[in-house]
């Protein structure tokens, strides 16, 4: 489960941070906040949750009065331009585990959001002091940017603050993309982009195996929306799990081979081949998936060398008897 | 003997290849039997290819029967020794200069990792991160992290972690590795290497300084924790051929150094959705077919501009049929269509204009969905542990299984 906010004022009090507290009635925007705070003299934050194509999430930032232009965000971050949107409701519940409209730098208090990047404006750093919500948005915190700089050192995070209004960034062959290096290495998959991906194969094979996979995919949707029952989500460190099941990967073997199967059994091919219509299929078969096998099968035995490797790093060893 | 590598810069009227420019003479196609003559490599004959069938027991590659890769050096005295029961190892690379991989990027790849299965034999592979800051001038921390990503994709091409060391050169450079750059180095003149690379004053002391970075891994004393006492072990070097410079330069130094000539076994150029004449590029994404373009993306990529080779007109397309000399979907079936009589009917039936443009369209299509789909699938299983664990430095005890 992810933090509450009594539990990060806690840390905050423990890290010695001084920061001062607001209640207002439950806010969704800016504007809002800024109807029960402007008065506090600015530092007032807008906060993004988004996502690009290569499911990469990012928080960006910055003071209410900063505009952020995606596009040059998206380029400046070298991933071409449009290459930023909003990241989905189900992303911000499942990843940052914060509620609609309490998007906070202070979200990466929890682990689901390690492979979260953050994007910070310098235009903090000119302010007195800065307003966040505290993972709820029924409550907003002042503290300041050194503050600030100082809880996210504490959980491992490394402050990163950018010009977010810089004038003609171009990037192009000689100006390589100048904030390239806060792209996440990890992705975050999620249950219901899982589950979509899967379905995007092979455009000619229209069988059983891949109506299965789209009944799953809505079966998952409904169960995110239904009380009370969570899906747990994908990081990017659990896929090796799943990678290295046998149950798994004999069924996606078995999957394969009987569309094949089923697909080369035709009026044409019952005709042609008759009574050797099974070494034909037979042979078909082969030649058609040994490829995918060998991939399928590649891959399972670089995941569980990886994780023995893993786990070998790890073992301590035995003690000796003198 | 062989040809010394002359400068190629000097002679503009002709075609351009190095590993930093290629260009065809007035815009036109490549001639690689000049650039055989050229190079001084050696072609590989039906003879070469019927000798790897048999002693590998199984049929030759689809790029070694399709003549993608099709000139070597010393490949002869690499089967000769596997016969005698000796071993080799692989080595090839990529410089990480961009994120995102195309088929051609896999080429080379595929290739080898066909190379490792068949031979059974171990593979280094080195990412030359250090060669893109200082050429592409980008940060140190960027093209570190574009080295980890394109190890990912690299992967995925199904190379076995039982036989593979994966390594950047910001990672690995030291050691034994160095003292061998050092070796190298002491070997070649400063104007040799402006004689085959083309460096001027002007180039910064990295440029200069670095092709023993690029040779250092033909020599086995290179990797102490993998061919320890295995001095003799040969190298076998699958890679494009504007490569050749580097290894030209890496076989006059191995035998003042004591070590085996590393051999070489070299393809041609994968041609640009557009055509030969066109330039792929990694920020034109219709250039080229991407490992990461959807199977729509894909359709309409090839659809749209895969340049064909068919008339204008159906009436002249069926009385003059297609010219497969400049189709590239033709072309990109020679690298991906595994079935030699199915890819024999679509040239005969088209060459003749019985098989329109949109027909051989449709069968690109079918085959690029499936390869990119083949390649998704196993990326999306590549971990940063996994990555991790093929550049750990460690003994690969089974690599000759």
């Amino acid at each position: 489960m992810g933090y509450s906010k009594d539990q990060l004022l806690q840390q905050l009090k423990e890290l010695q941070i001084d920061f001062s507290c607001y209640d207002h009635p439950v806010v969704l925007t800016v504007e809002a906040q800024a109807k029960y705070l402007g008065n506090l003299g600015g530092g007032l934050s807008k906060n993004l949750f988004l996502k690009d194509k290569k499911h990469r999430f990012y928080i960006v930032s910055t003071l209410a009065s900063t505009t952020v232009d995606l596009k040059v965000l998206s380029q400046r971050l070298g991933l071409g331009k449009g290459g930023l949107r909003m990241a989905s409701e189900e992303a911000l519940l499942e990843i940052l585990q914060v509620p609609l409209g309490s998007v906070t730098p202070f979200a990466l208090i929890n682990d689901s959001t390690r492979n979260v990047s953050l994007v910070l404006d310098q235009g903090f750093k000119a302010q007195n002091l800065c307003f966040f919500h505290p993972l709820t948005n029924d409550m907003t915190i002042s503290l300041t940017a050194r503050d600030l700089d100082q809880f996210l050192i504490s959980i491992g995070r490394n402050p990163t603050y950018v010009d977010m209004e810089l004038a003609n960034p171009t990037v192009g062959k000689d100006q390589p993309p100048d904030l390239a290096a806060l792209v996440p290495s990890g992705i975050i998959v999620l249950p219901d982009s899982f589950a979509k991906a899967d379905t995007v194969q092979c455009p000619s094979e229209k069988h059983a195996p891949v109506e299965n996979k789209t009944v799953t995919a809505t079966a998952v949707k409904q169960s995110n929306h239904a009380p009370g029952v969570k899906v747990k989500p994908q990081g990017a460190g659990r896929p090796s799990s799943s990678n290295s099941n046998v149950s798994k990967f004999v069924e996606e073997i078995l999957d394969k081979m009987s569309t094949v199967v089923l697909s080369e059994v035709t009026n044409e091919s019952v005709q042609q081949h008759r009574e050797l219509l099974g070494p034909a299929i037979s042979d078909k078969v082969r030649e058609r998936l040994r490829l995918d096998l060998e991939s399928l099968a590649v891959m399972f035995k670089n995941t569980v060398y990886t994780q023995g490797l893993v786990a070998g790093s790890q073992t301590e060893p035995l003690h000796k008897c003198k | 003997m062989e040809k010394k590598g002359r400068d190629e810069q000097k002679e503009a009227e002709d075609q351009v290849v190095n590993p930093w420019e290629v260009t065809a003479k007035d815009g036109g196609k490549i001639d690689y039997d000049k650039l055989i003559d050229k190079f001084g490599c050696q072609r590989l004959d039906e003879a070469l290819i019927r000798r790897v069938e048999r002693l590998t027991s199984r049929p030759p590659h689809v790029f070694l029967r399709r003549g993608v890769f099709f000139a070597h050096r010393d490949f002869i005295e690499i089967l000769d020794a596997v016969e005698r029961g000796e071993k080799f190892y692989l080595y090839t690379g990529r410089g990480p200069s961009s994120e995102s991989l195309h088929l051609g990027h896999l080429v080379p790849f595929m290739f080898t990792k066909y190379l490792q299965d068949a031979f059974k034999v171990p593979l280094v592979i080195q990412l030359t991160d250090d060669e893109k800051c200082m050429w592409k001038n980008l940060s140190v921390e960027e093209s570190r992290r574009l080295a980890r990503e394109n190890a990912k994709d690299i992967i995925a091409c199904g190379f076995d972690i039982t036989k593979t060391f994966i390594f950047s050169d910001f990672d690995y450079v030291g050691g034994a590795f160095y003292q061998n750059m050092v070796k190298v180095a002491k070997c070649v003149t400063f104007n040799k290497v402006v004689g085959i690379f083309g460096f001027t004053p002007e180039d910064h002391i990295g440029k200069i300084s670095f092709p023993p970075v690029q040779a250092a891994p033909s020599f086995p004393s290179s990797f102490p924790h993998l061919f320890s006492g295995k001095d003799d072990l040969r190298c076998l070097i699958p890679c494009a051929i504007d490569q050749d410079p580097y290894f030209r330069m890496t076989r006059d130094v191995a035998p003042r150094i004591g070590f085996h000539k590393p051999a070489l076994i070299e393809s041609s150029f994968f041609p640009a959705l557009q055509g030969e004449t066109g330039k792929m590029s990694a920020s034109d994404p219709t250039s080229a077919i991407y490992v990461t373009d959807s199977a729509k993306e894909i359709k309409n990529k090839v659809n749209k501009y895969a340049f064909s080779g068919g008339q204008d007109s159906i009436e002249n397309h069926r009385k003059y049929g297609a010219n497969l000399e400049v189709d590239i979907p033709i072309k990109y079936l020679g690298f991906f269509l595994e079935d030699d009589a199915e890819l024999e009917h679509i040239r005969k039936e088209y060459a003749a204009g019985r098989m329109l443009t949109g027909e051989v369209k449709k069968h690109l299509i079918d085959v690029l969905t499936v390869v990119v789909e083949r390649h998704r699938r196993a990326r999306a299983a590549v971990t940063d542990e996994m990555v991790d664990a093929f550049m750990a430095i460690r003994p690969l005890p089974n690599m000759f299984d």
